[in-house]
């Protein structure tokens, strides 16, 4: 029998709070952090909405509490921001260390410096201090450093679902015994890269994005950062600490389709979510509530979709995807969702699916589109899928001993 | 927790030397005079449809290309000779069967398509919008293993590492957990980066190369600081079955980041040995990644004069570079000399005489903060 894996501390910066207790008055008042772009510089940013995380780097700064950031990029501080609070919030700073590791995803790292600074690059020696911040690796050792962890740290990289695999890896190596703790999630920094990346691939909405709405356009970016603590069983019972679920399902599957696009039926999805409902044997009727992917492209909402009736049949979880109030986070998106199902548990809820007006005639279910308070929510799952059918799926349950 | 054998029986290594078909082991070796090595291209439309293969960037078809010859280097062959005819287009690795009862596919790499975002970037710091998509697409890091799983229909576990000269030590350890897990029996696991004149311009601001053109075999006598920045794309069949084509078993993997003073390397390395029942005396062989950096190539004379005096000293960067999975063009040659049982003596750091190989543990550092241990076991 695999040791159990709880989750012990959540820590989320994103557009809708800087830490939990705003990201939750938020979402109990059904406030979403789509808007105008205002920090960063964009030729797109009056043609399309974002979900930006409303501080500039200096106020970041201030929040990760550095006296100097210089080296440090957007990317670096959100993640670090998140990163602290979720470390707090399980109250590790209070607790003799035990083998701790550090699992952080991201998608483009911190290319929202080295696009800035790109042409320094090329012709002078002004920025030689940012020119490692183009690697992936630089935010998570800076995170480490912070944070003083050393003995496992690592960066994933699979598109939308990162973060979601950094919390399925922190998991699978806390199960075999090689870590006793895990920080695991995701930080991700609003690009022109990715802004153009993404317009290229015409799939940014004009409108805030509406998952599952038969007029839905495509996604609207969003940043921020996101991390659970992980633990052991036995290691969240030392220091009288309340533990807020248990990760108790994972599923990694690739679709092998297409770089970009879903297959119709969605395999990939349906692959992942089978995957997370066998690993501990738990019943599709079982499951309560499904925070979907849902990005609002017309692909993905089809597909997850005709995954979920498939797979669940007549008896359909409840389903919403949060991407309007939060944007799509991309990398750390698997993990801010994380925190977002845990919440519901924590507070039995569930969150609505913001924006959403007619339903896709396509889909048997329709999504929640109003709060839902004082509901039994005791198993969530939570879909993240990326680029190239990177798709995983976690389940967190009420913690019962 | 329980150890499961993970055997290497297929190796596909494209690099700056001859070493993309598997049946030669450094007979030659390239000697180069310049300011990075760069990989020798294998004829990549024997293995992509040409089709395909023109949108591909480099990388792209690096990794695919080495992925591919891992699986058919595993598959027994019964007719030497005529491995490298059969592999042909994208849609014909299916129809061989080359992607069947792959559990996994996980890449590690440092920098995902450097050519492929600095595409991107040129265009936006020329004040130019992004048409194309492809480099976009491209650019993201985990293409490349996610096109080997579309080339060989693999619906299984997916995943991509990034973590500098972490990357690829994370992509094996992942895959030894998924050993162990029961998760899998077989796993294809690569290790791929590439420079480009580009990325080598503006790193070598951040002091991490030498600052001219240097001759690879000559490559410890320049006494500077600086590495000779290279390249490669290595993909290994993983099993926990042996076959008649295992070269060597990979038995542990470890990744050290900034160490703490306290704890010097010689003693974190004999304790690594130790967990797998070995002391430092019985490794044969020992790889280091010596790159030619004043700054950093005592901590590997350290070792060299320490705890592995006896043993037979090899090194490789002079023939591949440094590049943040150069550890994967490592694993290659210490499976190859496990094989084999011969050490070239274009690796030879030192000249003992082993007899008999049966260890041979693999010690990387860059800029002495993320350090590597690869510990493999003969056949």
């Amino acid at each position: 029998m695999a040791r159990r894996v709880v989750v012990t501390g959540i820590g989320i910066l994103s557009s809708i709070g800087r830490n939990l207790p705003e990201t939750l008055e938020s979402v109990l008042r059904s406030r979403s952090g789509i808007g105008k772009l205002r920090y960063l510089n964009s030729p797109h940013q009056n043609e399309f909405p974002f979900a930006e995380v409303p501080f500039p780097n200096t106020a970041l700064t201030e929040l990760a509490q550095l006296s100097d950031s210089e080296g440090y990029s957007r990317n670096a501080l959100l993640g670090l921001i998140a990163a602290t609070e979720a470390l707090q919030h399980a109250r590790l700073h209070e607790l003799p260390p035990l083998r701790t590791g550090l699992l952080s995803a991201t998608t483009v790292g911190g290319m929202d410096t080295c696009e800035r600074y790109y042409n320094d690059f090329l012709t002078n020696d002004s920025k030689n201090i940012y020119i490692d911040v183009y690697d992936c690796a630089d935010s998570t050792e800076k995170i480490a450093d912070h944070l003083s962890i050393r003995d496992y740290i690592t960066t994933l990289s699979t598109a939308c679902s990162s973060a979601a695999n950094a919390i399925l890896l922190g998991a699978r190596l806390i199960r075999s015994g090689r870590l006793d703790r895990a920080v695991a999630g995701g930080t991700e920094a609003l690009t022109s890269f990715h802004i153009n990346g993404f317009n290229s691939l015409k799939i940014l909405d004009k409108v805030p994005c509406r998952p599952f709405d038969v007029n839905r356009n495509g996604i609207t970016l969003g940043e921020g950062a996101a991390y659970l603590i992980l633990e052991t069983e036995e290691a969240a019972h030392a220091g009288d600490r309340p533990i807020f679920a248990e990760l108790s399902g994972f599923g990694n599957a690739c679709e092998a389709f297409h770089q970009t696009a879903s297959a119709p039926d969605g395999k990939g999805a349906y692959l992942a979510m089978e995957r997370a409902l066998k690993l501990n044997g738990t019943k599709p009727s079982e499951i309560d509530y499904i925070n979907a992917h849902g990005t609002g492209t017309d692909n993905n909402d089809l597909a997850e979709g005709a995954a979920i009736e498939r797979l669940f049949g007549e008896k359909i979880p409840l389903v919403s995807s949060t991407k309007p109030f939060t944007g799509h986070m991309t990398s750390a998106a698997g993990s801010a969702e994380a925190v977002l199902s845990i919440l519901c548990l924590i507070h039995r809820m569930v969150l609505p699916n913001l924006n959403l007006e007619t339903p896709m005639p396509e889909l048997k279910f329709k999504p929640v589109t109003e709060l839902i308070r004082d509901v039994d929510v005791n198993l969530v799952m939570s879909n993240s899928f990326g680029f190239g059918g990177n798709d995983t799926s976690l389940i967190f349950k009420k913690y019962n001993r | 927790m329980i150890r499961v054998p993970a055997y290497i029986n297929g190796i596909g290594l494209i690099s700056p030397q001859q070493t993309a078909d598997p049946s030669l082991f450094l007979p030659e070796v390239m000697e180069y005079t310049t300011d990075f090595l760069t990989s020798v291209d294998p004829n990549y439309k024997a293995f992509i449809d040409p089709l395909a293969a023109r949108r591909m960037s480099r990388l792209i078809k690096m990794g695919i290309t080495a992925a591919k010859i891992a699986l058919q280097d595993a598959t027994p062959k019964p007719h030497e000779g005529d491995f490298l005819p059969s592999l042909a287009s994208g849609s014909e690795a299916t129809r061989e069967g080359l992607g069947v009862g792959l559990d996994a596919i996980i890449t590690g790499t440092g920098l995902g398509s450097v050519e492929d975002t600095e595409k991107i970037l040129g265009r936006m710091t020329a004040g130019e919008q992004l048409m194309n998509p492809t480099p976009f697409i491209q650019s993201t890091y985990n293409t490349i293993s996610s096109q080997i799983a579309i080339i060989l229909q693999c619906h299984n576990y997916n995943s991509t590492y990034v973590h500098r000269s972490f990357s690829f030590e994370s992509a094996l350890q992942d895959a030894l957990l998924q050993f162990e897990e029961g998760a899998a029996a077989t796993a294809l696991i690569g290790g791929i980066d590439e420079m480009t004149e580009n990325h080598l311009k503006i790193t070598r601001r951040a002091g991490h190369w030498k600052m001219g053109p240097v001759n690879n075999l000559n490559l410890l006598s320049y006494q500077t600081p600086g590495a000779l920045a290279g390249e490669g794309s290595a993909y290994f069949l993983m099993a926990s079955q042996i076959t008649s084509t295992t070269y060597a078993s990979l038995l542990d993997v470890q990744t050290i980041y900034k160490p703490e003073e306290s704890l010097p390397m010689d003693e974190v390395i004999t304790r690594f040995l130790s967990d797998n029942g070995l002391s430092p005396d019985q490794v044969d062989a020992v790889i280091l990644g010596y790159n030619g950096d004043i700054r950093y190539d005592f901590l590997y004379d350290r070792l060299g004069s320490g705890i592995f005096r006896e043993a037979q000293q090899v090194w490789y960067k002079h023939l591949c570079g440094e590049y943040y999975t150069s550890t994967g063009f490592a694993l290659w040659l210490g499976a190859n000399i496990l094989k084999h049982q011969v050490i070239p003596v274009a690796v030879r750091f030192n000249n003992l005489n082993a007899d008999r190989l049966q260890h041979i543990l693999v010690y990387n550092q860059d800029r002495n903060i993320n350090h590597s241990l690869l510990l493999l076991s003969r056949k």
